[in-house]
């Protein structure tokens, strides 16, 4: 270590130092917030202390929300905010939630501790610091007058004027030791009682699973109405016409054969299309090409179909699972109908990679961008659909191009080596 | 004619080799699994092979693997592959050969039975078979590159039936004119599109399927 780095640590530690005790009143005026919250409890049942309850929650939330933001800082990892969202935006409701909240106690808990524990690792690297330096000032002191007393140690004895300095010479380590530690102490308690305790994150995980779980149950029922429909309006209708042209043409075949002979090239007809609306309906359920060669296969294909030119960069060590598969598909099929629709671009790439367990989409085109998700639109079903696999969505589309949709989907790829090779459809 | 057939649904195989009897084919081989129809293609080296893409063991596109694998061992086998759909991909892949003499048509276009029959005697004659579906999906495709959007409706169609593989005499029965107007429609098209003229049939559809490959 240089002079210069020496010199550039010490400052940096005394500036810790400095902010730690600067901190020190912040930590106790928190105190001032436990009773004004308790307060307002029972005031509810006289009305006034709905208002208050939720003006003074904010508040406290705000100020732990500061000792979450610098205690992420300080230990560089990420602490999430552990509140429930109530379930509508009722003064009762919100009232309820926040009570029944465990995240509101642990906040009320988290006061006065950190006022304890704020005060002591404010104090005393400063202590530390200033006793530090004494030592080697005392000396000078007791010349001049000798009823100051430095750390049990006073002037009476001789060997005491080379003890302070040593003494101080000892302080001087232990606060370059304990600043910086004074600071990650106080940040790891703020995020043992900030961050979210194991039940909230399992209870928050629970919910979003129930979330997309609702969703994926409500889109596939929607599916099979669908396929019913379909199915009942198209090919079974078409068949029944089948069977009564068939019938008819029986009947005519000796007494009409002429007229037979058109029903029947109508029968045919009604066959070719009930076969055409089953291939439609098949390839909106899954893609054939899908389970024959898998993404690969199934993208290039898409790529030779799309009205423009689609470039596929696809580098896949395996295949996904099926339903993660058939998911990716139908979202870059989504996505490229919507490029087609509505983008106004002349061309479009798609590139597919796997790493660190997530298959990773890219579809990319040179439109006029302004891309948004909207309610009931495309890009919010595809996020609904990546969603049933913990999937992301991911936009980006400036007014004026160009557009760039992310998809990620965490998944395993067997091992079976599909191709590696780029091409343009 | 000597035909290997290759297609794992009972009623289907039985009601083509009726269909193929009737119209005095002799069925050597009827297969229902990949494997089995590499063997029976190579061994027999029929006249023409009917395939299904679908096929045991795997049931995804195991029967055109065959059939691809069969060309490369006895070039030019002639192969016309049936399927329950048309895909682009595959049809790029029966023809990446050059080799001609391959046909790829949708399962249903058997129920037009004297087209079937023509579509097989033309595969197994060195010709090509290709299902209207794939030429659609290509001159859709193909529309907006330039050379093609000058062409006329009719030169469209004449293009599309001459992809398809059939003679100047036939497009001319199907279109209602004589086959001096194909012959000029399809010098039309060919000076339009920058080909080089040819007389052979099979030649000038892969001519137009290279082309149509490249928008």
């Amino acid at each position: 270590m240089t002079d210069h780095d020496l010199v550039r640590a010490a400052r940096t530690r005394l500036t810790q130092a400095g902010l730690g005790l600067a901190r020190t009143p912040l930590c106790v005026a928190g105190l001032a917030l436990i009773p004004l919250q308790l307060h307002t409890y029972p005031l509810i049942l006289v009305t006034v202390g709905v208002p208050l309850l939720l003006v003074f929650t904010a508040l406290s939330r705000h100020y732990t929300g500061f000792y979450r933001r610098w205690a992420s800082r300080v230990l560089e990892v990420e602490i999430p905010a552990p509140y429930r969202t109530p379930a509508n935006r009722g003064p009762m409701t919100r009232v309820r939630t926040i009570a029944t909240d465990p995240a509101t106690w642990r906040d009320l808990a988290f006061l006065p501790v950190n006022a304890i524990v704020g005060v002591l690792c404010g104090v005393l690297p400063v202590g530390f610091w200033i006793n530090g330096v004494l030592g080697f000032v005392m000396p000078v002191i007791w010349l001049d007058r000798g009823d100051v007393e430095y750390v049990l140690v006073d002037r009476d004895t001789p060997g005491n004027f080379v003890f302070a300095p040593l003494l101080g010479i000892a302080f001087l380590v232990l606060a370059w030791w304990a600043t910086p530690r004074a600071a990650r102490l106080h940040a790891t308690v703020a995020r043992s009682m900030l961050a979210p305790g194991a039940t909230a994150a399992l209870t928050d995980r629970v919910r979003v699973l129930a979330d997309s779980r609702a969703d994926t149950v409500d889109a596939q029922a929607a599916e099979l109405r669908r396929i019913e429909r379909d199915l009942h309006d198209g090919a079974q209708a078409r068949l029944v016409a089948l069977g009564l042209n068939l019938g008819m043409a029986e009947e005519l075949l000796a007494r009409d054969p002429r007229a037979a002979q058109e029903l029947l090239a109508e029968a045919r007809q009604s066959s070719t299309q009930a076969l055409a609306e089953l291939r439609d309906l098949v390839r909106g359920i899954h893609p054939p090409v899908l389970a024959d060669r898998g993404l690969d296969g199934a993208l290039r294909a898409l790529a030779l179909a799309h009205p423009l030119p689609v470039e596929v960069d696809l580098d896949l060590a395996g295949r996904p699972e099926a339903p993660v598969e058939s998911a990716a598909y139908f979202a870059v099929a989504e996505t490229l109908t919507n490029v087609a629709k509505h983008s106004g671009a002349t061309d479009a790439w798609v590139r597919v990679r796997h790493d660190d367990g997530r298959l990773s989409l890219m579809i990319g085109d040179n439109g006029r961008g302004g891309a948004e998700p909207s309610e009931n639109g495309g890009l919010r079903g595809i996020e609904r659909r990546l969603a049933a696999f913990d999937g992301t969505l991911g936009i980006a589309s400036p007014v004026g191009g160009p557009t760039i949709v992310t998809m990620e989907l965490p998944c395993e790829l067997s091992s079976v080596k599909t191709s590696s090779s780029s091409g343009t459809g | 004619m000597r035909v290997v057939l290759g297609e794992d649904l009972v009623l289907l195989r039985d009601g083509l080799i009726r269909l193929l009897k009737a119209y005095d084919f002799d069925v050597v081989e009827a297969v229902d699994s990949g494997p089995a129809l590499l063997k029976a293609l190579v061994d027999h080296r029929p006249d023409v092979a009917v395939v299904d893409v679908r096929l045991p063991p795997t049931f995804t596109d195991e029967g055109l693997r065959a059939a691809i694998e069969a060309r490369k061992r006895v070039p030019g086998l002639p192969v016309l592959v049936l399927s329950q759909y048309v895909e682009q991909l595959y049809a790029r892949e029966l023809l990446s050969d050059r080799g001609g003499a391959v046909g790829y048509l949708l399962k249903d276009r058997v129920s037009d039975v004297k087209q079937f029959v023509s579509a097989i005697r033309r595969v197994a004659g060195g010709g090509t078979a290709m299902d209207p579906e794939v030429i659609d999906q290509l001159l859709a495709r193909g529309a907006r590159d330039q050379p093609l959007t000058t062409l006329t409706p009719r030169e469209r169609e004449v293009l599309s039936l001459m992809a398809e593989g059939r003679s100047n005499g036939a497009i001319a029965g199907r279109l209602f004119v004589t086959e001096k107007a194909v012959g000029k429609h399809i010098a039309n098209i060919f000076g339009k599109l920058d080909l080089p003229m040819s007389e052979d049939d099979n030649r000038r559809v892969l001519a137009v399927l290279a082309y149509l490959d490249r928008v």
